[in-house]
């Protein structure tokens, strides 16, 4: 389907993945576009490696499951194993720096950002390492716009933590930001 | 009710089109992947002014639902795997009492516990046979979200039409799965309620039904004073074991769903006027045929897709028909083969049926029905 | 019959399945006398029973009435309270039925406090399957399915009751039907769970089996074996060995399910 993505989110159990998921699609949502999330995990609420997808197309979306990611998070070691496989060639792979150190071969271009650190050190709380990606893949890839992605953020985070948040994303988009920058001055 | 779309779960959808439909009363017991359902309606009924009660178990809940629809509720209870199996007893119970109900069944891997996060369609046959003893059973198989809220609507209008417990056979996938949906406004949709006596108590008969089947049903507490038992009973609702009365209304119980096929089943049929191979499929996994459809008809297959919304009664003459037609059939379901049994009775040597069959705890995907349409459509009869 | 209780009665219904000498008739007598007193509304009355002998009660009585599937009473019986709490709602069960297959809903009826009255017809059998042992059949005693005795012991079930958050409990016999119907009409004015055990005898399927006499004898038993807590209190231990003391044993206040929804639909509405 042609302007499709394809998004895969992976990590432990309790990192907020499925929120994320959640907040990317409700972005696209916004942006006009049809969307469908789906999720797999497995018993345990915390740990292990779980994952959030979300396809975002201007057409009827017919299967609900991603087949080969446009786009891919990975912010534990054990997701990035499990599910990172099948990524699209010049698709998008995005690894916590500090929580990935093994990188299987991959077609995409493979970003690895201190998303984890980034969050703990700079907003003070490790939780919002969801939304520091979510900023960091948004930008990255442009699928949703800035202004959508934050509108949907503010609209599903608890009362009080909007500007937590906010700056959270917005040192998400930061770190795409240097990233993209440092790829044009290797070359 | 907000017209902007929204995203919104296979169970949140669920969950709403009950209270859309006017389902005021819940019972249930929490159990994955069904459990947002009970969490979303114990967080909306008690804002609407409906009940919302945790049973200690599934058979309570199942039973609490029955006394709830005796005083006149539209009722609801939602399961999967494990705790469809405990509530059948009481579905037997609803199927000869006539109680409306509706119980959501999100299937997940079995058999026994499985695996309860992963999808699965292996419960078709237990939603028709799964209590003892013989009985019509209404089953409605959703594909999206927007259907699940469509499906759930109709499946109160189902119950509390005709006097009987509807199942609403979910899937992992529908149930779990988020999509773009914008709900419809109050009186989009009909719904139905149902028909009460206005005779006397003196000429009330619970049990004696006109032309159509269906006996009205009095409310508890209303003054009509009757009886409801689980064993077979005459107009009036009191047991007897006289074979010409138990004859009597065990065909009455089959003709109220029989005398009424063309109103219950519903089904959606794509590309299959000219197709040389219809596939058929249902719930989470017909979403993944219809991908392996599109691109079959770009690689210039006529192929098309048949999806069942009303998977029991059997949409019997709609696939007689497809088969009648000499065109090649193809199953696909997330079990071993159980919707695949009803289509090879119905077609009855008349066209091939073939099958795609998974049941490993993931959807199916497209490349895997793609390889199997190629197969079939390529293998001439004979060969 | 009594023209004063016939009202409440199904007649065209009678005469019952019951065996002669059975002491269920003597509970619905007691029960509808209690019904009568309270001046209960005929027609915003419910009888829910399960499957078995007691359960057929139901059936002979003049209310809406819900015979239900084994065991599962008190779970139906919830489902319509809790969806019409204006209803008067009795349980009619055996000990089978209520204590065993649903001992579950039993305890669960008994902790949420809602306002049942649950009158268990405990004939210490199952009767109408041919005389198996129930939860409450005593140690020792024969059924078919104990030929040589029980070797289980049954539950204490007012005890049960008490330790799951039954609000009242009480237990008497079927000899002392005046004390049946103020301990029904005590129970239905509690304001929560209510337990009234009441002791029958099944000359058929468990007095045959225990060489326990006629049901006159039966009568005598329960007469000789039932006492007040008073006396009890004054036996010593070997006296008391083979008695157990009738009346209310339990009475507590506690808050009833259905009010305590209503006050929520009250906050939230």
């Amino acid at each position: 389907m042609p302007g499709t993505w394809e998004v895969r989110l992976s990590g432990s159990g309790g990192q907020g993945l499925i929120l994320a998921g959640i907040i990317l699609a409700e972005a696209a949502i916004i942006d006009g576009q049809n969307v469908v999330q789906t999720q797999s995990y497995g018993p345990a609420a915390r740990g292990g490696a779980s994952k959030a997808e979300v396809i975002i197309s201007p057409e009827e979306i017919d299967y609900p499951k991603v087949e080969r990611p446009d786009v891919f998070l990975g912010l534990n070691q054990e997701s990035v194993l499990k599910y990172m496989t099948g990524c699209k060639e010049n698709g998008l792979a995005i690894v916590d720096s500090g929580l990935v150190n093994h990188v299987p071969p991959s077609k995409a271009r493979v970003y690895s950002l201190p998303i984890t650190e980034t969050a703990r050190k700079q907003v003070g709380r490790e939780l919002v390492a969801n939304v520091v990606a979510l900023g960091a893949l948004s930008a990255l890839s442009n699928m949703v716009s800035k202004e959508s992605v934050t509108t949907a953020l503010l609209r599903r985070v608890p009362k009080g933590t909007e500007d937590m948040n906010r700056k959270a994303l917005e040192l998400g988009f930061g770190l795409a930001e240097q990233a993209l920058s440092a790829v044009v001055g290797e070359n | 009710m907000s017209t902007e779309p929204r995203l919104i779960q296979g169970n949140e959808a669920c969950a709403e089109g009950a209270i859309y439909a006017g389902m005021r009363f819940y019972a249930g017991y929490p159990i994955t992947p069904s459990t947002e359902i009970a969490e979303i309606l114990a967080r909306r009924l008690p804002q609407v002014g409906g009940k919302f009660l945790q049973m200690e178990d599934e058979i309570a809940s199942m039973a609490a639902i029955i006394g709830g629809s005796l005083t006149g509720a539209k009722v609801m209870t939602a399961t999967s795997g494990p705790g469809f199996s405990l509530k059948q007893e009481n579905i037997g119970y609803a199927c000869m009492a006539e109680i409306p109900c509706v119980i959501a069944n999100v299937q997940r891997l079995g058999p026994s516990t499985g695996v309860a996060t992963a999808p699965a369609q292996g419960d078709v046959m237990q939603a028709r046979w799964g209590t003892h003893g013989d009985h019509p059973i209404i089953a409605l198989t959703p594909s999206s979200v927007r259907e699940a809220f469509e499906l759930t609507v109709r499946a109160f209008n189902l119950a509390e039409q005709f006097r009987v417990p509807v199942i609403l056979l979910m899937d992992e996938v529908v149930g779990h799965m988020r999509e773009k949906v914008t709900l419809p406004q109050p009186g989009e949709f009909p719904v139905v309620n149902r028909v009460k006596p206005t005779c006397s108590r003196e000429n009330y008969y619970p049990y004696k039904a006109d032309g159509d089947k269906t006996p009205p049903m009095a409310c508890f507490g209303e003054g009509y004073r009757y009886h409801v038992t689980g064993l077979f009973h005459d107009e009036s609702g009191f047991a007897t074991e006289k074979p010409e009365i138990i004859d009597w209304q065990l065909k009455r119980l089959h003709e109220k769903i029989n005398q009424h096929l063309d109103e219950i089943i519903t089904y959606t049929s794509e590309e299959t006027e000219d197709a040389d191979l219809v596939v058929i499929a249902y719930g989470g996994t017909a979403r993944a045929v219809s991908r392996a459809v599109k691109l079959a008809r770009q690689e210039g297959r006529k192929v098309g897709i048949f999806r069942p919304q009303t998977i029991w009664p059997f949409p019997e003459a709609a696939i007689g028909e497809l088969a009648a037609s000499g065109k090649k059939l193809l199953v696909a379901e997330m079990n071993y083969g159980q919707l695949l049994l009803e289509v090879q009775r119905v077609a009855a040597g008349r066209s091939e049926v073939h099958s795609c069959l998974q049941s490993n705890g993931e959807l199916t995907q497209p490349d895997v029905i793609l390889t199997k349409i190629r197969e079939v459509y390529e293998h001439a009869p004979g060969n | 019959m009594l023209p004063e209780i016939e009202q409440y009665f199904r007649l065209e219904k009678l005469p019952h399945m019951w065996c002669p000498g059975c002491g269920n008739g003597i509970i619905l007598h007691s029960l509808v006398k209690a019904i009568d007193k309270l001046c209960l509304d005929q027609d915003r009355t419910t009888m829910v029973s399960g499957i078995g002998c007691a359960a057929r009660a139901s059936g002979y009585l003049d209310f809406d009435t819900l015979h239900t599937t084994h065991g599962r009473a008190l779970a139906f019986a919830t489902g319509v309270k809790f969806a019409k709490p204006e209803l008067n709602v009795f349980v009619l069960t055996g000990d089978g039925d209520c204590t065993a297959i649903g001992g579950n809903h039993f305890i669960h009826a008994a902790r949420r406090n809602i306002n049942l009255t649950t009158i268990v017809f405990n004939n210490n059998i199952y009767g109408m399957t041919g005389g198996q042992y129930s939860p409450m059949t005593p140690n020792s005693c024969r059924a078919t399915t104990s030929p040589y005795g029980n070797l289980e012991r049954p539950f204490n079930l007012t005890e049960l009751a008490i330790a799951a958050g039954a609000t009242f409990v009480a237990r008497t016999t079927t000899y002392h039907t005046k004390q049946l119907t103020d301990l029904i009409i005590e129970g239905h004015k509690n304001k929560g769970f209510s337990l009234i055990e009441v002791i029958t005898h099944c000359p058929t399927s468990f007095g045959r089996q225990n060489k326990m006499g006629t049901p006159a004898d039966m009568l005598k038993w329960q007469r000789d074996h039932g006492i007040s807590a008073m006396r009890y209190e004054n036996l010593n231990p070997e006296e008391r060995a083979d008695k157990f003391i009738i009346g209310v044993l339990h009475k507590t206040e506690a808050p009833e399910y259905t009010t305590e929804y209503q006050k929520l639909l009250e906050k939230l509405g």
